[in-house]
Order: C-alpha cells, then sequence, then structure tokens
C-alpha cells in the first residue's frame, strides 16, 4: 500500500471534525474519485494526504513513510514526490505561466536554478509541453491574471504534470472548464498515471466524469467515506443518497441526467 | 460582540490621550500665541535666493538625498533576511514538529526582539551617538538611518507578505519547496508592488529624519536648516521649506511611477 490511512480525524482549529476517524489504504498505480456533496470533506482529506493538514488523531502513512516523524529534509523530499491541483489554482496574478508552471520543479531544483530561472526560464520546453497536453500551449508567455478561470486551472494541472510526482493529487480540477474539456483533462490525467504508474486521487464535482474514468470511487459525506466501490457496482440509489442532502439530483456534467446513459457502457473506466 | 468591545476600549484608550496631551486648540488662537507665530511667520518672505545660498542648498539637499538613499539601502540590506526569517507563512515549522524543527521556532523570537530593539530607539539617538563615533556628517546619518529604518522596515516587510494572499507560498512549501523558492516564487510577484510603495515612503520619511538628525550635526538640509534658524532669517528658512516640499513631491512621482512598473 503507497497510502495508508488508519482512523484518521482532523479537527480545525475552530472545533469542526471536518474527518471522521477515516481509514482506507490505496495502492501502487491506483486511480481514485472523491466524490461527494459540498462540504463534505473532499478538500480537507486531500489537504491531508498532500500533508498539508496534519491529522488530529490517527496515522497516516504515504510513499511509505509517515510525514509527521520525518525531518526537514525528509520531509521536503517526501513532499517533493507529491503534487496538488487546488481547486482555485494559487497562482500570483503577476507571475507569467511559464514561470508558473516551471515552479511544479522547485522541490527537486537547487536553489540557485530556481532563482536564475526567475531570470530566464530554465525549461521552456518542458513548460511548453505540459500546456500543450492542457491545450493552452499559445499562452507560455502570458501572465496569468490575463487568463481566464479555466485556463489558470489548466496551469495548475499543468503545473502538476511537470513536476512528475508519484501522488496526483486533484482537488475539483475542472470545476471551471466545459465539459468536454474537462472530459479531455481528466483523461489527459489518467493518461499520465497510466503511463508513469503512479496513484491519482481526484475529487470531482461531476458523478458522471467520476464514474466514466475511475476504476474506484470513494463516496464521502460529513467527514465519512460512505462507500469505497468500482462503478459498476454503485447503483443510482446510492448515489441519490450521497447527494440527498444537498439536491433531488446528482450533480452532472451540464445536469445531464444519469438515467439516460445505457448502464454498462459509460460506467466501464477506461485503462482498467 | 468583541468588535464593539473593540471600538469601546479603543475610545476609551483614545480619551486619556488627549488630556494627557494637554491637546486644546484654543490654546492656538489665543492673542499672545497669535502674535508670536505672526512674527515669525512674517520674517519668512520674501525667500531667501541669492546665488550663494542657492548653491549652498543645493549642496545640502544632494547631500540629504544621498543621506536618505544610502540609509535606506542599508536598512534594506538590513530588514530583507530579517524578514524573511520572520515571517510565519514561510516557516516550514510552523506545520509540524519533529527533529529539526524547534530550532528555526526558537531562532525567531531572538529576531523579532533584535527588530523591536533597533526600532524603539528613535533615530535621533543614534544619530548622536555615531556623531561621537564617527564624527560630525553624513555618515553618522546614513547609519542612523539604516539601523532605526532596518527594524521598522523588517517588521512591516513581514506583515505585508503576510497580509498578502500567502496561499501561493504555501501550496510550494507543501510540494517540497525551499523557503527561498517559495518565497521568490509565491510571495514577490504578489507582494512587490506593496513593498516598492513602503520603501519609497520610507525614503521620504528618511528624507525628513535626515533632516532633523542633520540638527545634531548629521550633515544635509537639516544643518543648513539649523544655520538659518538661529540666525532667525525666516526668508531662507522658507526657502528651505520649499525645498522640502519639492523633495516630497518627487517622492510622491518616484512612488507613482515604480507602482506603475511594478503593477
Ligand atoms: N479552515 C477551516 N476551518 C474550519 N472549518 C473548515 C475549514 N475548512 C473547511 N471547513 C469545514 O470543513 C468541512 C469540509 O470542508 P471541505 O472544504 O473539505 O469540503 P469539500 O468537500 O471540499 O466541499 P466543496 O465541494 O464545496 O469543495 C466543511 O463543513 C467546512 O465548513
Ligand atoms: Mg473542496
Amino acid at each position: 500500500m503507497s497510502i495508508m490511512l488508519e482512523r484518521v480525524s482532523l479537527e480545525y482549529p475552530n472545533g469542526f471534525r471536518a474527518i471522521r476517524e477515516v481509514s482506507c489504504g490505496i495502492g501502487r498505480g491506483e486511480r481514485v474519485a472523491i466524490i461527494g456533496p459540498s462540504g463534505a470533506g473532499k478538500t480537507t482529506l486531500l489537504r491531508l494526504l498532500a500533508t498539508a493538514l496534519r491529522p488530529t488523531t490517527g496515522s497516516l502513512n504515504l510513499l511509505g513513510a509517515d510525514p509527521w516523524r520525518l525531518d526537514r529534509a525528509g520531509l521536503r523530499r517526501l513532499r517533493s514526490c507529491i503534487g496538488m491541483v487546488h481547486q482555485v489554482p494559487p497562482i500570483p496574478p503577476r507571475q507569467r505561466v511559464v514561470t508558473a508552471v516551471l515552479a511544479g520543479r522547485l522541490g527537486q531544483w537547487p536553489v540557485w536554478k530556481s532563482l536564475a530561472s526567475l531570470i530566464y526560464p530554465a525549461d521552456i520546453r518542458g513548460a511548453g509541453q505540459m500546456l500543450a497536453r492542457m491545450e493552452i500551449a499559445d499562452k507560455l508567455f502570458e501572465r496569468c491574471d490575463r487568463l481566464s478561470g479555466g485556463q489558470l486551472q489548466r496551469v495548475g494541472v499543468a503545473r502538476v504534470l511537470y513536476q512528475q510526482p508519484d501522488l496526483i493529487l486533484t482537488d475539483e480540477p475542472v470545476s471551471a472548464v466545459d465539459p468536454a474539456l474537462s472530459d479531455r483533462i481528466i483523461g489527459e490525467l489518467n493518461r499520465e498515471a497510466v503511463a508513469r504508474g503512479v496513484m491519482l486521487v481526484a475529487s470531482l464535482h461531476a458523478v458522471d466524469l467520476a464514474l466514466h474514468w475511475f476504476p474506484r470511487i470513494i463516496g464521502v459525506r460529513g467527514g465519512e467515506i460512505v462507500f469505497d466501490l468500482p462503478p459498476v457496482r454503485i447503483s443510482d440509489a446510492m448515489l441519490r443518497e450521497l447527494y440527498a442532502s444537498e439536491s433531488a439530483q446528482v450533480p452532472t456534467q451540464d445536469n445531464r441526467p444519469l438515467e439516460t446513459v445505457p448502464p454498462g457502457v459509460r460506467r466501464r473506466p477506461m485503462y482498467s | 460582540m468583541p468588535r464593539l468591545a473593540l471600538v469601546v476600549f479603543l475610545l476609551v484608550l483614545l480619551w486619556p490621550g488627549f488630556r494627557l496631551t494637554e491637546f486644546d486648540p484654543a490654546v492656538l488662537f489665543e492673542a499672545h500665541s497669535r502674535e508670536t507665530m505672526g512674527k515669525f511667520v512674517s520674517t519668512f518672505f520674501p525667500l531667501e535666493t541669492s546665488a550663494e545660498f542657492l548653491r549652498l542648498v543645493a549642496r545640502s539637499t544632494l547631500e540629504t538625498l544621498a543621506i536618505a538613499t544610502a540609509g535606506t539601502a542599508l536598512a534594506l540590506l538590513l530588514a530583507a533576511p530579517f524578514a524573511l526569517m520572520i515571517t510565519r507563512t514561510l516557516s516550514i515549522s510552523r506545520i509540524g514538529p519533529g527533529p529539526g524543527y524547534v530550532l528555526g521556532r526558537a531562532l525567531r523570537l531572538p529576531v523579532r526582539f533584535a527588530l523591536m530593539f533597533l526600532r524603539s530607539i528613535p533615530e535621533i539617538v543614534w544619530a548622536l551617538l555615531f556623531v561621537r563615533a564617527v564624527g560630525l556628517g553624513p555618515a553618522a546619518g546614513v547609519l542612523a538611518i539604516g539601523i532605526t529604518y532596518g527594524g521598522m522596515l523588517g517588521k512591516v516587510y513581514s506583515e505585508i507578505l503576510e497580509s498578502n494572499d500567502t496561499r501561493p507560498a504555501a501550496a510550494l512549501l507543501e510540494t517540497g519547496s525551499g523557503r527561498m523558492a517559495a518565497f521568490f516564487y509565491g510571495m514577490w510577484p504578489v507582494a512587490l508592488p506593496e513593498l516598492v510603495s513602503y520603501t519609497v515612503y520610507r525614503w521620504e520619511c528618511a528624507v525628513r529624519a535626515s533632516v532633523i538628525m542633520g540638527f545634531v550635526g548629521a550633515g544635509g538640509l537639516g544643518q543648513q536648516m539649523e544655520l538659518s534658524l538661529r540666525m532667525l532669517s525666516g526668508g531662507e528658512v522658507s526657502t528651505i521649506l520649499l525645498v522640502f516640499l519639492l523633495l516630497v513631491v518627487l517622492a510622491d512621482a518616484v512612488s507613482a511611477f515604480l507602482r506603475k512598473v511594478t503593477a
């Protein structure tokens, strides 16, 4: 197992328990989608896996180490193997796209190279390739505040692709992108994970995307795992129940009803 | 509720402040004070414009600018590493105790205190000290400004860095980036305009401070002003005041220009 959570809980400083005694394991090369209503704890769970939050109780093992028992250098090394696409891309508005993408390798580069790259980008070709995969190669030298929300989100994905981490975490990476493009981007992330044999854990708002692309789906609600199953074994009733508190409908891209999809076709994940 | 309490608290704090300083606007308008002030102000005109005096003023102005600029540069060199050290969002130790983290935390407190010490002593005191150490002249002013303003800049820089969007830097630290790289990739582009405009503002203050320090013999326009005041030649004083005004206008223009460049 490359990720192991044992009875992990997380309590925010204000006392709110966002994750309650979650246990689960994710093996090498597995691709997992996390779905659940807003406020379920998807972001919190991903931030735990990104070592951005420390579990209040329980134990966490990432890529063979407990991040909270490592020393400074060890934690840095572990973190450079973890890449996170944030729900809102944390990129300075004035930064150029090429710099934002190259920042993915800061954990691997020596300091002098990082600083020199600010003066002249160290790997324009590499950054360009990742942007091309996100279909925004023409924005290479644009400033990030001149991009649309969806384009900025794709810069965030390109940064993580450029980082080449052993664990790819993505938090609603396509929430600002139209359905057809969303499909291609999630596809690209899956291709990357399969090609390099690394783990991909993605929280997704659109259930149809999750069911289509991922061989394993974890449903989260109220900080707990409700189900953890391959898509073929997830019934419409389970989905309706998961989202019961939020709306009458299970969220999908463009609110296309899930029912119209012939069962067994869309739900067979690719690359499984 | 705590907000309301805070407002009440501030008001309660403010009132004794006015009482203690014997602040009473009416005094300004009493006949006696009006007369003394009026007499002094009336000697301000006409401005002193003799070529010789203007040459003196020009020299002193350049000296003042040089003191302020060199002092601010010194302060900047002093402040930058300190600010990086005490900025909590750049701290890796903040998120997890473990071997090697205690040192970082232990180091931050003395640095904070050092900055407080530097700026708690007014520049005029430093100037008096340095005038004794390095003799009369601009060097004392440069050192005094460098030290006091180093303390101020260090504190305010770290506050600016922490009050801006810190998520970019945090996100970089979370992917294993070092503190320097996280600063230059995640904070620098966010905070640059604010850092620049504060530094220029401080430079403007340094111009003023160097004038005051001139009174204790640290060179520049202040020394000139002191002579003119002592000789009660209002015309010279007002010429120098006009130069001050021009300097402030200049500082404003520089600040506006730099803001536009860095935006
Ligand atoms: N910094 C915080 N302090 C306190 N509570 C928080 C904090 N961040 C999130 N929460 C709470 O924790 C719960 C889970 O939040 P989280 O962001 O993980 O939800 P999510 O599943 O990602 O939701 P969404 O789909 O809207 O992004 C929410 O109820 C939220 O209010
Ligand atoms: Mg979220």
